[in-house]
């Protein structure tokens, strides 16, 4: 008993000095001029209003979900919606998880057509779904190809590949990711196609800029090289040579896109 | 400059500067805990507490401390949850229900830091700073304190004390994790840690819609996570959310705070019984392990295998442009070999093999090199018993720093040794035999294995780390991953003091010709073995039908 009544006087203790003064002495610190910015939150405003944080990403699509061609696009976002902060987080899908590899697929064709390059991947169609098979004795089935459609090969292992009838079970077969010649390195770079860990990425790799700006270039009428001098004046390389990957900042290259 | 080297250099300079601070911060370890004279601030301490300070405690009056003060804590900490609603800065967020409450307290007094909860959507900012905060600086202090119990049991003779667990608590807390946490948050907010008590900033989108940048005493909480080898985050996204983790420099900062006190330990143990080279021998198994891990989730991260990272051309999902796939493979391999459990990306999407690396670095039993204080602890046990084994291949009764390790020892030792293990097994074979526990997967076959049995292993270490798919806010997976923190705990702790006092008793044994060194590379080799055997016996069928079914297949 006595060993609990110090225990509680020990914890009232450290709760007022580690629970109320270490935070607050910090809190009053992040008041310093020069701190008060990132403590914050870091945000960056546009005639006076805030537009939001250099350090979280934004989306820059409509209203229904497409995205403005205006606007270099930001990562796939697990987080809600999309890029909300109070609802942070990643897709949380396996490396063998036929869902995500659909997902993949998608946003490759769709990256692939915005940009107007090859969007083929390994183990994707050129529909966008998982080139995915269950495959049985006598026949196979693209999983991810819902009847009429035509699938991505005829015949696998020299048996004839049908599409997927939507009332049709086909957990008796084998499971078979298909390679397919996509080539190894495609056209739309990774980071495009996979979403991040926190859902608020504010950066994308500088290939998938480099991919972005001609289409930038295009619908805003200037120039492709001016497009490049922006978005190299975003991007931060390494720190110290070592540290991390370069990035470009997505909301700061649209605001200074926005601004010239 | 290639990922690849640059993810080289970046372990480089992790690893050249714990070796520069071993020495000096190890010394500092040591004064703090064991100097003779009390500060003012820690007198009055003392005295608000009520105990005297010079009354020592045996090994069984330690352990009870211990037990209260963490009962009172899970207890406070549970019931400021459910009350949350009606305190300052609770931003409209309800009561926590009854077993997310419960999971979240245990888990925070176990410095385990499991989170079943979403941060930003469930506690408001008092139970964040004064509730969960205080647990991150408290349950390393008691980790720390337990460790330092345990040298006591080696470094003295003939006594039954083994230290007041008040004074240690205090100093701890008060020389150790205050002067460091403090100047680290301020370097975290200059990069952009949020530090405010507001509830955020409502934007206007460019692209017309609107977003909330959220604020919070993010930064105190961020530096003492990271410190404690807590890991809990403000956010979920723990240290991938850019507010806790900015830029690719507070990523190293994260990673250096996490390894400090676990490596600097054994230096205390060194200086404690009087040989510094018993110290740098248990912190060298400590390294070659950690070495080893980290190139094996670089290596199989870098070179991505299975259908995803092959069809993505890289392991780029649940990562961060700004840490790249190395430096979030390292992240991956060190928080889990520190018991710290934060993710700056998400484990469940890694490679079937690089998810493997980190259940592996938790199964071990985290002590390469482990928590604050658990750590080491643990790898004190595992010294034990490979000069038992040594002893055993030799025919003579083993000894180790002076103390010999007979039946008694040994039973205490081999107990600790079984209890996670037991914790982890049986709890993923009780979740996998529920329904409702499997229905929580996010991902079928090997996969969905992979992810309750990460989680059982994950909580029975106290390490907090997570395949973040499982759906773990059920009643069955809040009040079953709650006791696995409880009993992977405190059992151990109270079978290490018990071992403690058992040394501490001892005549100490003078070294002999037939006395085996234990401060030579080849002891070095056999307790790197030893562990890593261990691991591989009682975990091998299990990960046999997870990971490695999904990365063999």
């Amino acid at each position: 008993m006595r060993n609990h009544l110090a225990a509680l006087r020990a914890l009232l203790v450290f709760t007022l000095l580690l629970g109320l003064a270490y935070p607050l002495a910090l809190v009053a610190v992040g008041r310093i001029p020069g701190l008060s910015g990132p403590a914050d939150g870091s945000l960056v405003t546009r005639d006076g209003r805030p537009v939001g944080s250099v350090l979280i990403g934004q989306s820059f699509v409509d209203g229904a979900g497409n995205p403005l061609p205006r606007y270099f696009q930001s990562r796939p976002s697990a987080a809600g919606e999309g890029y909300d902060p109070t609802a942070t987080g990643a897709g949380n899908q396996g490396p063998e998880s036929l869902k995500l590899l659909n997902e993949v697929c998608a946003r490759s064709r769709a990256v692939g057509e915005l940009e107007g390059v090859d969007g083929g991947r390994p183990y994707c169609t050129p529909g966008g779904v998982g080139a995915v098979l269950a495959v049985f004795p006598d026949h196979a089935v693209s999983l991810n190809e819902a009847c009429p459609a035509t699938p991505f090969v005829a015949t696998y292992g020299g048996v004839p590949v049908e599409c997927a009838r939507p009332d049709g079970d086909y957990r008796a077969g084998i499971v078979t990711p298909v390679r397919g010649s996509a080539p190894e390195r495609p056209a739309v770079p990774a980071d495009a196609v996979t979403a991040s860990g926190s859902g608020l990425d504010p950066h994308i790799s500088p290939a998938y800029a480099h991919l972005q700006a001609r289409r930038v270039a295009r619908v805003r009428g200037i120039s492709e090289q001016e497009v490049e001098r922006l978005i190299e004046r975003h991007t931060t390389a390494r720190a110290l040579g070592f540290l991390g990957e370069p990035g470009v900042n997505v909301l700061l290259l649209n605001l200074a896109l926005d601004g010239r | 400059m290639g990922p690849g080297v640059a993810g080289g250099l970046f372990v480089g300079s992790l690893a050249l500067a714990i070796v520069l601070v071993y020495r000096p911060f190890g010394e500092y370890l040591y004064r703090s805990v064991t100097a003779p004279a009390h500060t003012r601030v820690e007198r009055t301490v003392y005295r608000l507490v009520g105990v005297d300070p010079e009354r020592e405690q045996s090994w069984g009056g330690y352990a009870r401390a211990v037990l209260a003060f963490s009962a009172v804590s899970t207890i406070a900490l549970y019931l400021f949850q459910r009350v949350q609603q009606h305190l300052w800065l609770s931003l409209g967020n309800a009561a926590v229900e009854p077993a997310r409450a419960w999971n979240t307290a245990i888990s925070f007094v176990t410095n385990t830091n499991w989170q079943s909860y979403s941060g930003e959507s469930t506690m408001g900012h008092l139970v964040q700073m004064a509730g969960l905060a205080v647990q991150n600086f408290v349950s390393a202090a008691v980790g720390t304190a337990v460790a330092v119990a345990f040298i006591r049991g080696f470094a003295r003779t003939r006594t039954d004390r083994l230290g007041s667990f008040w004074v240690d608590l205090t100093r701890i807390v008060l020389r150790v994790l205050l002067p460091v946490a403090a100047p680290a948050a301020v370097a975290l907010m200059a990069a952009g840690v949020v530090q405010n008590l507001g509830a955020g900033t409502d934007v206007g989108t460019l692209a017309g819609g609107t977003q909330t940048v959220t604020g919070g005493p993010v930064a105190g909480q961020e530096a003492i996570k990271q410190l404690g080898t807590n890991g809990g985050g403000f956010y979920n996204a723990n240290s991938a959310h850019p507010f806790e983790n900015p830029t690719a420099w507070t990523n190293w900062i994260q990673l250096f705070l996490v390894l400090l006190i676990p490596f600097c330990l054994p230096r205390v143990f060194g200086r404690m019984v009087g040989d510094k080279r018993q110290g740098l021998a248990i912190a060298a198994v400590m390294a070659t392990l950690a070495i080893l891990s980290v190139a094996a989730v670089n290596a199989f991260q870098l070179n991505p295998s299975g259908t995803v990272p092959a069809a993505v051309g890289a392991a780029t999902e649940g990562t961060e442009t700004r840490f790249g796939v190395s430096q979030s493979a390292t992240f991956a391999a060190l928080t889990t070999l520190t018991s710290t459990g934060a993710v700056n990306s998400f484990h469940d999407s890694y490679t079937a093999l690089g998810g493997l690396v980190p259940m592996v670095n938790m199964m071990l039993g985290e002590v390469a090199p482990g928590g604050a204080g658990s750590g080491l602890y643990g790898m004190l046990v595992l010294a034990v018993i490979t000069v038992f084994v040594a002893g055993l291949m030799v025919g003579r009764t083993p000894e180790y720093v002076r103390k010999k390790i007979g039946a008694r020892e040994m039973t205490f030792a081999s107990l600790y040794l079984l209890t996670t293990p037991a914790l982890v097994l049986v709890g993923t074979a009780v979740a996998m035999s529920c329904a409702d526990a499997r229905a929580a997967m996010a991902n079928d076959g090997p996969h969905g294995l992979s992810e309750v049995l990460y989680a059982f292993t994950s909580a029975s270490n106290n390490n907090g780390s997570a395949f973040a798919g499982l759906g773990v806010d059920t009643t069955f997976y809040n009040t079953a991953l709650g006791l696995c923190m409880a009993f992977g705990r405190f059992l151990p702790i109270v079978l290490v003091l018990a071992l403690a006092g058992s040394l501490a008793r001892q005549h100490p044994v003078p070294a002999s010709v037939g006395t085996l060194p234990t401060h030579r590379p080849l002891f070095v080799g056999m307790v790197t073995g030893v562990t890593v055997i261990v691991v591989a016996l009682t975990f091998l069928p299990a990960l046999a039908l997870g990971p490695l079914a999904e990365g063999f297949r």
